[in-house]
């Protein structure tokens, strides 16, 4: 997953594209954080100034919302549903183990930058849990082995 | 040519699909592959459909592994082999159902305009285009339909509201914010049958004289952001979305938004304003977004599934829906049949079906084997119920009269390993990280909540405690402004009440 740099520039493109919608800050955040990977701190006076905010107003919107981030994620996100249908198929279990085998917090990233460890409420695959997230796909009927596979293939270079 | 059906729903691709329809593609190139949503028989994902001169034969679950023995059984022809499930629809599990807002799902090729009108779809826009707004509006009154999202409020009620409100501009906005932990029903039609979506929400702009509708959609669904963006764009080029949809001379467009991972958003209020731009945060009511919503206009704000139940009620009428269901909760309920259960995934049933029926007889028990202790009804924010009361039948009132609620159709099952002091506190944290802030007793309410669940665990002034968790539910109950506050008190005092010897609550037996 390769971001851009960040620019003052690029970044007043995507600005330009949302201007003159209605409610535009979260789709514009979303274009932002797929360009950079991240919400840049620059960014934000920025798209105050475009979108007639003040700084307190988009910074908060960008706190407000897990999604944003305010620095980038490592080159592997490993994303684990932490929700109740997965806890019932022992998604507890799996989410010690996933932070026992990197060493992580939720939130955090490994120090080599490989993998980020994040968890996420529920992706719809109540049915077929515990699921996870690992660079945008999908995985169902995760178990201990598996999982323990999957850590091993992000953490290799 | 033989068409071989392979679910693109994010079940089926979360478990292999794509793997297994790429060995179909190179083991048999000259059969069609069509990627469908899925039938709903999750435990049987990625489940493999053939079109046989008899009707489609289902096989599942199937692994890529697993393609060259069922090609070299006849799977082109619907051969016998051991995951065969004979003929699709003679499985239990489908037969048991009445689909009536689920009807195409899985069925029909999800992005195929053809295919939609050749399974009925538009006509129940033509009909309501034919019968006008006024009349529209009193069928979706008649047919009973109620809010799928869980508060249950009457569909036709709010839209003859919206219609009756002075403006010039109205809005239609479907909250697709699915965020309940159990539930895959939004997720399901807008990846299965994403036109009945934006029918439904063309006639909801008919009806109430809405030209622009917002289809918000949570960012943890990447799959059903796609399948809904391009089926709008389908449609717009066809003319069924635009200036004048369909010949009709009604303009109604949708524009689809993305939420960023906040629980909260999936109230309404909330919704609203994350549309606008700002934090997610509840709106005190009145006034009722029917009267001033989204942008300060009138709006009609409804569930996902709502709106896609609204096509099938138009087309054969609002007594034809009505008539399914009992008392007050009229027509069908996809239920969501999720965790711990050997046959988990949607069942779509008239109200009144009891929840031992769903979690013993359709859901086949546990897949761990072990006893089932508890069963959350409605997402993190409903009540846990104990086998001693799989009598309830599934209803509105039938669970609100034992203190717990439907909600989005979301039945999660536990088995006899569960603690539910544990379960109990992990509805107080929840209720912390996703609270708004807007109010105090879930802000500050749900962080107590944890720290006092806390101390009963650790057996630190129990009975104090267990005293000052049911006063703190209370407050959070009476005080709060919106469901998130209003409504964790369920899971906590629901596990307090039928599972207290996980809090050291002597005397009680297991519910």
């Amino acid at each position: 997953m390769g971001f851009q740099t960040w620019s003052a520039e690029a970044a007043a493109t995507i600005i330009a594209g949302h201007l003159g919608e209605r409610g535009a800050l979260l789709p514009l955040l979303h274009d932002l954080q797929s360009a950079f990977g991240h919400i840049p701190e620059a960014a934000i006076p920025q798209v105050a100034l475009a979108l007639n905010l003040s700084r307190a107003e988009v910074h908060g919107v960008v706190t407000f919302y897990h999604d944003f981030r305010e620095a980038p994620h490592g080159r592997h996100v490993l994303k684990l549903c932490r929700a109740e249908a997965c806890q019932a198929m022992g998604g507890e279990r799996l989410a010690g183990l996933a932070r026992d085998r990197l060493d992580l917090d939720w939130g955090g990233t490994t120090p080599d930058g490989a993998v980020t460890l994040e968890p996420i409420f529920c992706l719809g695959l109540c049915a077929c849990g515990p699921a996870a997230m690992v660079d945008g796909e999908l995985v169902g009927r995760l178990d201990p082995a598996r999982l323990d596979g999957i850590i091993a293939g992000l953490r290799t270079p | 040519m033989t068409r071989i059906f392979v679910p693109c729903d994010a079940s089926a691709l979360a478990v292999g699909a794509d793997a297994v329809a790429a060995a179909l593609a190179k083991a048999l190139p000259e059969a069609t592959i069509i990627r469908n949503g899925s039938r709903g028989l999750t435990w049987l994902e990625p489940m493999v459909e053939i079109e046989t001169p008899a009707g489609r034969v289902a096989y599942g679950p199937v692994a890529a592994s697993d393609v060259p023995g069922l090609v070299d059984a006849g799977l082109i022809d619907g051969a016998a082999h051991p995951l065969c499930r004979g003929p699709t629809e003679e499985i239990p599990f489908l037969k048991r159902q009445t689909r009536l807002t689920f009807a195409r799902c899985g069925i029909v090729d999800p992005l195929s305009l053809a295919d939609y009108c050749a399974h009925g779809g538009y006509r129940g826009l033509e009909r309501a285009v034919g019968i006008g707004p006024d009349e529209t509006v009193e069928a979706v009154v008649h047919s009973g339909l109620r809010g799928r999202g869980g508060a249950g409020f009457p569909t036709g009620i709010k839209w003859r509201t919206v219609r009756q409100a002075e403006g010039q501009t109205k809005y239609i906005v479907c909250n697709a914010d699915e965020g309940d932990s159990g539930t895959f029903a939004d997720r399901m039609i807008m990846e299965g049958d994403p036109f009945v979506v934006i029918e439904g929400m063309t006639i909801a702009g008919i009806a109430t004289g809405a030209t622009q509708g917002y289809l918000y959609i949570r960012s943890e669904y990447p799959h059903a952001i796609a399948t809904m963006k391009a089926a709008i764009a389908i449609a717009r080029v066809a003319g069924y979305l635009g200036p004048d949809v369909a010949g009709s001379g009604f303009a109604f467009d949708i524009a689809v938004r993305i939420g960023a991972g906040a629980y909260v958003c999936g109230e309404e209020t909330a919704l609203l304003e994350s549309i606008e731009g700002r934090r997610g945060t509840v709106r005190a009511k009145p006034p009722l977004p029917a009267h001033k919503g989204l942008f300060g206009c009138p709006t009609v704000i409804n569930n996902i599934i709502s709106l896609a139940s609204v096509p099938v009620i138009l087309d054969k009428g609002g007594d034809f829906y009505r008539d399914f269901g009992l008392g007050r909760s009229r027509g069908t309920m996809p239920i969501q049949l999720a965790g711990n259960l050997r046959h988990g995934g949607l069942f779509e049933v008239a109200f009144g079906i009891t929840l031992g029926a769903l979690v013993e007889e359709i859901g086949g028990g546990t897949i761990s084997g072990r006893p089932v202790r508890a069963v959350q009804v409605g997402g993190p924010l409903g009540a846990y119920f104990p086998p001693s009361l799989f009598d309830t039948p599934f209803d509105y009132e039938a669970f609100a009269a034992r203190d717990g609620l439907i909600g989005h159709g979301g039945i999660v099952v536990f088995d006899d390993t569960v603690d539910m002091a544990h379960q109990a506190r992990f509805a107080m944290e929840f209720c912390a990280i996703e609270s708004c802030g807007k109010c105090t007793p879930c802000r500050i309410g749900s962080t107590r909540g944890v720290e006092v669940i806390d101390r009963i665990r650790r057996n630190q002034d129990r009975d104090k405690n267990l005293a000052l968790i049911d006063e703190l539910c209370t407050t959070m109950k009476l005080g709060s402004l919106c469901a998130l506050g209003g409504f964790t008190p369920y899971p906590v005092q629901s596990a307090i009440r039928h599972f207290g010897e996980d809090f050291g609550v002597a005397g009680q037996g297991r519910g």
